[in-house]
């Protein structure tokens, strides 16, 4: 299986190149920016607008997910910093075209863990940042001074999507916006961090 | 050399699609599948801790004399299971087809409720043309 940086980087390439209905990316950024606009006019509230942003993008997510790991044939990762890896590597770089950079951070799990059922390594709490150099989502977007006021996270929608599709594979994880260029910051950052794995239920006696 | 069977079963272990394609199997009526696939997870998962030598998935093939079960299972815990003649090496192949045409005709449709029963016409579709009558 990859392990390696560069086999990640060839199997996004190779996803991305594979994929034959590709969508205008301005046409994307304009719907996009719409339904944002939208959103803000319905509800008035960029808190609000925020958080339905999050859960629009987690329901892609658990969708996605599957398209993901049915196109990439990639198997379980092995830790939480492989996750990043993959995420940004693969999963960005097939869907969105761009690879964020990853930085790892958090406790590095012990050599030895006594468990037999969790697959995967890495302690709650550990976490990865990705900082997007490029957001197809905010092309030819200024935010407003009440939507800098307000909080406005833009792109919110891609946390959800990234909580919703981890989600699907057994990590419950926060994710959230750091920094965003459009708010003036450096750079556009965000943080996921890493809060349980969901163990599989297996009913007992399931009649 | 034919396949028999395709059976999607959610992460639960409830049957989400169930088709047959080429004679051979007996007919069952749809609670007895429901049964049948319920009972396939409850031994799919069994034997991912039968393993001797530590974690393992569980088991991807089941042969019997006259037939041949090839189970795919992918990381959000949706089972697809094909119904095969012992003969037919195109099983594995076969299953990743239909995990993509799944990841795109229902997953993708906003108006499909995941772990529900599968009721779409594009799968439908993308089906018989992947398997056909499941002779080759």
């Amino acid at each position: 299986m990859a392990t390696t940086s560069k086999q990640y980087k060839a199997i996004g390439e190779d996803l991305w190149k594979s994929r034959t209905d590709k969508i205008n990316s301005e046409l994307f950024s304009l719907t996009y920016g719409a339904l944002v606009v939208q959103l803000i006019q319905d509800y008035e509230d960029y808190a609000v607008v925020n958080k339905q942003l999050e859960k629009m993008g987690y329901n892609i997510g658990t969708r996605l997910i599957e398209d993901f790991l049915a196109r990439s044939s990639l198997g379980r990762c092995s830790d939480f910093r492989e996750v990043g890896e993959v995420a940004a590597k693969v999963g960005f770089k097939s869907f969105l075209n761009i690879t964020p950079t990853v930085t790892h951070s958090g406790v590095p799990p012990p050599s030895a863990r006594p468990t037999s059922t969790v697959q995967q390594s890495g302690v709650p709490g550990s976490s990865f940042i990705l900082t997007l150099d490029e957001n197809p989502l905010a092309e030819f977007v200024e935010l407003p001074d009440e939507a800098l006021e307000g909080g406005l996270w833009f792109s919110n929608v891609l946390c959800g999507v990234l909580r919703g599709a981890l989600e699907m594979v057994q990590m419950q994880v926060q994710v959230e916006f750091l920094s965003d260029v459009l708010r003036g910051d450096e750079s556009t950052e965000i943080r996921v961090t890493l809060l349980k794995y969901l163990e599989e239920e297996v009913p007992v006696g399931d009649d | 050399m034919a396949i028999f069977s395709l059976w999607v079963i959610n992460k639960a272990g409830g049957l989400v699609y169930q088709r047959n394609f080429a004679d051979g199997l007996a007919q069952l009526t749809s609670n007895e599948y429901l049964v049948l696939a319920g009972t396939l997870h409850g031994i799919h998962a069994i034997t991912s801790r039968l393993s001797p030598t530590g974690s393992s998935s569980g088991a991807q093939v089941i042969e019997g004399e006259t037939f041949k079960m090839t189970i795919l299972l992918t990381a959000t815990g949706t089972k697809f299971v094909l119904l095969t003649s012992l003969a037919e090496a195109t099983a594995d192949l076969v299953l990743q087809r239909v995990y993509e045409a799944y990841a795109d005709a229902v997953m993708k449709n906003p108006f499909h409720t995941p772990e529900m029963p599968v009721r779409s016409e594009g799968f439908d579709t993308r089906i018989t043309s992947l398997i056909g009558t499941g002779q080759p």
